[in-house]
């Protein structure tokens, strides 16, 4: 976790790593998470700018926290920054690479979408909009399907796949907040039942 | 507009619907949203913004978040763009894709200042996988709910749900790459739905 690289970044370097995320924003079709094993490519393989140990904490603490796990990107870049310079390297780092993940995607996000929104009535943007429903609620239950099957060891993991089937059946029977029920979970991890 | 206060389950064609009141309205709203939503903010919105403060329908949701899907960057803030932008125009967008990044980014970067001691303890580990099961009910509960939706689609309910039925097949049981069921599927599903639709 903590054998930290000491990188000399020059100028070169940090518009490589800007021209890298950039690039990757307008090709992050279904998810972010979905570049992750071409950051991976590039900042620890190519680049070495990254560990190993810091590229996978970054995506579990995006995970882990509240927020958008997008986020993650600023967590690979307060890394390298970190492994660059100092604190203030970071801070930047952060801040140059989260912006440059997500600058392109919403200028042509917030265009597309003000568009179709004034063409809302087209035929064509009526039948995409009812067309791509019925596939994008299959995705959503293919996504919870896999995180909640990513711990498969049925003997060890079966705890945590009942905490996944009770929320289910929480959620739709009751009006609950979610916070009561992401904390039940917390406790329950804390004191070793699951 | 109308106050926000819960109201008893309603049809969901009611004329007058409650609405965002102004951008800091928007600002607030998706920083609470997106602090709310750990190991994801998709269940989150859904929750909140169709449920308690009716913002959208449920259809409505799916159409956004079919958009938000399919446009390039992060789904949840795609999907606030949408919604920012649909009410107060660029700033509305502006509004609620700040409200949902600054306060979580200063949060996780003192967080993985924090965390990253502790990141190997036993209790820290345990906790963080029941919550991430926590947050796959989440996902799974909502995914059910926006089944409902689906009865009103131009394609119809059987073939809606046939359509649903391969992309969970192709994403959770075949692992196929997401671009490969959204833009495969999503071409037939859209051709289907045009010719359902008369002009």
């Amino acid at each position: 976790m903590n054998t930290a690289l000491h990188l000399h970044f020059t100028m070169a370097d940090w518009l490589q790593l800007t021209l890298h995320y950039l690039s990757l924003s307008l090709i992050s079709l279904g998810g972010a998470i979905a570049t992750a094993p071409d950051m991976h490519r590039y900042l620890v393989g190519e680049q070495h700018w990254l560990t190993d140990d810091q590229f996978t904490s970054s995506i579990a603490i995006a995970q882990a926290a509240p927020g958008p796990n997008i986020l993650f990107v600023a967590l690979m870049g307060w890394n390298i920054g970190l492994n660059a310079g100092t604190t203030a390297t970071g801070l930047m780092a952060a801040l140059l690479t989260i912006a440059s993940m997500l600058l392109p995607s919403t200028i042509a996000t917030y265009m597309a979408t003000s568009w179709a929104h004034r063409n809302q009535h087209l035929r064509a943007v009526r039948a995409f909009k009812q067309g791509m429903a019925p596939v994008v609620v299959g995705l959503v239950l293919a996504t919870g399907w896999i995180l909640a099957s990513t711990p498969d060891q049925p003997a060890r993991d079966w705890p945590l796949w009942l905490i996944t089937a009770i929320t289910v059946v929480l959620v739709l029977k009751t009006r609950i907040h979610i916070l009561w029920l992401l904390g039940a979970g917390a406790l329950l991890g804390w004191f070793g039942l699951v | 507009m109308t106050t926000q206060a819960s109201r008893p389950d309603i049809p969901e064609t009611s004329t007058e619907r409650p609405c965002p009141q102004s951008l800091s309205d928007l600002f607030i709203s998706f920083t609470l949203l997106a602090l709310q939503g750990f190991g994801g903010v998709m269940a989150v919105v859904q929750r909140e913004l169709v449920e308690r403060k009716r913002w959208l329908t449920r259809e409505e949701f799916v159409e956004d978040w079919a958009v938000a899907q399919i446009m390039p960057g992060p789904n949840v803030v795609n999907l606030s763009l949408i919604i920012g932008g649909r009410y107060f125009g660029w700033r509305g967008a502006l509004a609620a894709f700040a409200g949902m990044l600054t306060v979580p980014l200063v949060l996780i970067l003192v967080i993985a200042v924090l965390y990253a001691p502790y990141a190997h303890e036993p209790h820290v580990v345990r906790i963080l996988r029941a919550m991430g099961a926590v947050a796959s009910g989440l996902i799974i509960a909502t995914g059910i709910r926006l089944l409902g939706a689906l009865h009103k689609n131009a394609v119809g309910l059987p073939l809606s749900l046939l359509l649903g039925g391969l992309c969970f097949v192709a994403v959770a049981v075949l692992h196929l790459p997401l671009v490969y069921p959204l833009f495969g599927l999503g071409i037939i599903a859209c051709a289907l739905a045009y010719r359902k639709l008369k002009p």
